[in-house]
């Protein structure tokens, strides 16, 4: 378990984590999601008593991580792939976090068994490619066996066989009762993985939630309808009292009714639909509106910036649909 | 604060590790050894050959042990290499982080890291010395100095423990500025230069002399000619243990309070 309690970080005049409280919990999956630049990473120096905080607590079972005997055995952590002596092998990069935690050799071979780096133990780091260097950074958080794991990034710079590995890892880990705490600018994939959310922007918390309830509240859902007779189709609605947005292509967006309603409602009055809908729209659109406000990093789309959600295609959410994709 | 034995073993080892899984460690000990043995050698030799035509104030104040330490002076930068790189591979790299979640309590990292690192450089240090000495020595053939002359084995020990405390001085001086680059920038022409310069020339050498190698270095002499220095052999090395143990302190004092 890991607790934050008005977890503060302040960097001159800029507060990159600001008052941060909320409790990752055991047996879970809990997805901590933000925009590049919201503090997730600061976050997570601070829970490993890398960084100081200005103010507030973080507690791993109810100890400062400075306290902690043979920390490893408690907490695995992968912060950056690239943290590695270029010139150390793969083997003497994790033997001597081993020998620093009193962890037996062996359990070094088992756990470059698990990521797959066997082959290339003896490589010296340098000629490693992101998604092995991805690998060795998990091997290394496995090391100790750990109740608590913590991962920034953890699918940056692997390939799709590899994404789907970690996704088995974190989740196979979370069953067998650990606290899995994995950060990640990706809705999409934390879609996938995550049980629990913590979503933050500008170090601000922004949710902490279920994923079954933030997709309830977040996923709005709605009906597309499209008709030849676009005038009576919107004529019939108004008419009915109910209200309808353009949406794309000459449809029209229906928000709150029952798309077998409005069925039942064109039959009645004989119209032609080309299409009726239900619809549901994406977790990544409902994540950009949350976090609309507090999204530091814009790219210059020729809108001043903080002028509420991006729209779909514009904005930093370019970036992550490449790279999702 | 009470300190478990079994951590601090576990770091020592730990830190062993790190430092004989790299190469730089035998390339950088290795210069060192190779540049002080063959620059004294031949020094020595070259001394040997033209001693007739020295003045004669050059003859009295001959130092045949300090003579064969000639290669000293550009030996020591590759030890600053490697007391350099042993800490600010570590920032460089980000290995600092991967470091200090292993082992939170920073005070038990610092000093696993710098004492092993010392042992290092300390066992090729009084090695490079002895070898140094004897080879130098051969060269000088008539001139030469034997081990048991007064002062000559506190002089060849101390060349020994004078390279050492250089690699520890780095180390501390590194911790501080994390930049390898800025750590060698800095350390590199002070100790082959500017230390020099400032020990020697007349405006600046009462405070020049102060400085930790130009202190230091009094151990390795046996014949002392420059009688105006207001410290002895031995106090000339307390002078460099002094600055060695302040750049550990502020070393420590940084990495405790900074971010990693």
């Amino acid at each position: 378990m890991i607790e934050l309690a008005g977890l503060t970080k302040r960097y001159g005049d800029k507060l990159a984590v600001d008052h941060l409280t909320f409790t990752v919990r055991p047996g879970l999956v809990t997805g901590f999601l933000g925009p590049n630049g919201a503090g997730k990473s600061t976050t997570m120096r601070m829970v490993l008593d890398l960084d100081n905080p200005t103010d507030g607590t973080v507690l791993i079972d109810g100890k400062h991580y400075r306290q902690l005997h043979d920390p490893l055995k408690m907490v695995g952590a992968l912060l950056d792939a690239k943290a590695a002596h270029g010139g150390r092998s793969a083997f003497n990069h994790l033997l001597c976090l081993a020998q620093s935690n009193g962890i037996p050799r062996a359990r070094v071979r088992e756990v470059l068994d698990t990521v797959g780096l066997t082959s290339v133990a003896k490589k010296r780091f340098k000629g490693f490619s992101l998604g092995m260097g991805q690998r060795l950074g998990i091997a290394a958080a496995l090391l100790g066996d750990p109740q608590i794991l913590m991962f920034d990034e953890p699918v940056n710079g692997l390939d799709p066989e590899g994404i789907h590995w970690i996704r088995n890892l974190m989740k196979n880990l979370a069953a067998q009762g650990r606290t899995v705490f994995v950060s990640s600018h990706l809705m999409s994939e934390m879609a996938l993985t995550a049980d629990h959310l913590v979503v933050i922007g500008q170090g601000r918390l922004l949710a902490d939630t279920s994923m079954a309830a933030f997709i309830a509240e977040n996923s709005r859902s709605y009906v597309r309808m499209r008709s030849p007779q676009q005038e009576r189709l919107r004529d019939m609605l108004s008419g009915a009292g109910i209200t309808a947005v353009p949406g794309e292509e000459g449809s029209l967006h229906v928000n709150g009714e029952d798309a077998a309603h409005l069925g039942e409602l064109a039959a009645r009055h004989q119209l032609v639909l080309h299409e009726l809908s239900p619809q549901r729209a994406s977790l990544e659109e409902a994540f950009m509106q949350l976090t609309a406000e507090s999204v530091e990093y814009h790219a210059h789309d020729g809108r001043p910036a903080g002028s509420g959600a991006p729209p779909p295609g514009a904005g930093w959410g370019d970036d992550w649909r490449k790279k999702g994709s | 604060m009470a300190v478990p034995v079994t951590a601090v073993q576990q770091v020592l080892q730990s830190e062993w590790t790190k430092i004989k899984s790299v190469r730089s460690t035998v390339w950088t000990l290795g210069i060192a050894f190779v540049v002080t043995v063959a620059l004294g050698a031949l020094i020595s030799a070259l001394t040997k050959k033209n001693f007739e035509n020295l003045p004669p104030k050059d003859k009295i104040t001959f130092d045949p042990t300090f003579t064969s330490f000639a290669g000293m002076g550009l030996g020591q930068l590759a030890l600053i290499v490697f007391g350099v790189l042993v800490v600010s591979n570590e920032y460089s790299t980000g290995m600092i982080r991967t470091s200090l979640a292993a082992v939170p309590q920073r005070g038990i990292f610092l000093f696993s890291k710098i004492v092993m690192a010392t042992l290092f450089a300390f066992a090729v240090a009084m090695l490079t010395g002895f070898v140094s000495f004897f080879l130098g020595q051969a060269m000088l053939g008539s001139l030469k100095a034997s081990l048991g002359d007064p002062g000559v084995l506190r002089a060849v020990i101390g060349g020994g423990l004078y390279m050492t405390l250089i690699t520890v001085f780095s180390m501390g001086v590194a911790t501080m500025l994390r930049s390898p680059m800025l750590a060698l920038g800095i350390l590199m022409p002070f100790f082959f230069l500017i230390s020099n310069i400032l020990g020697h020339v007349p405006a600046t050498q009462k405070v020049g002399r102060y400085l930790p190698d130009q202190a230091g270095q009094k151990i390795m002499q046996v014949v002392t000619y420059d009688s105006e220095a207001p410290y002895g052999p031995w106090g000339g090395f307390t002078i460099m243990v002094l600055w060695v143990v302040a750049a550990l302190v502020g070393a420590y004092v940084l990495l405790k309070k900074r971010d990693a």
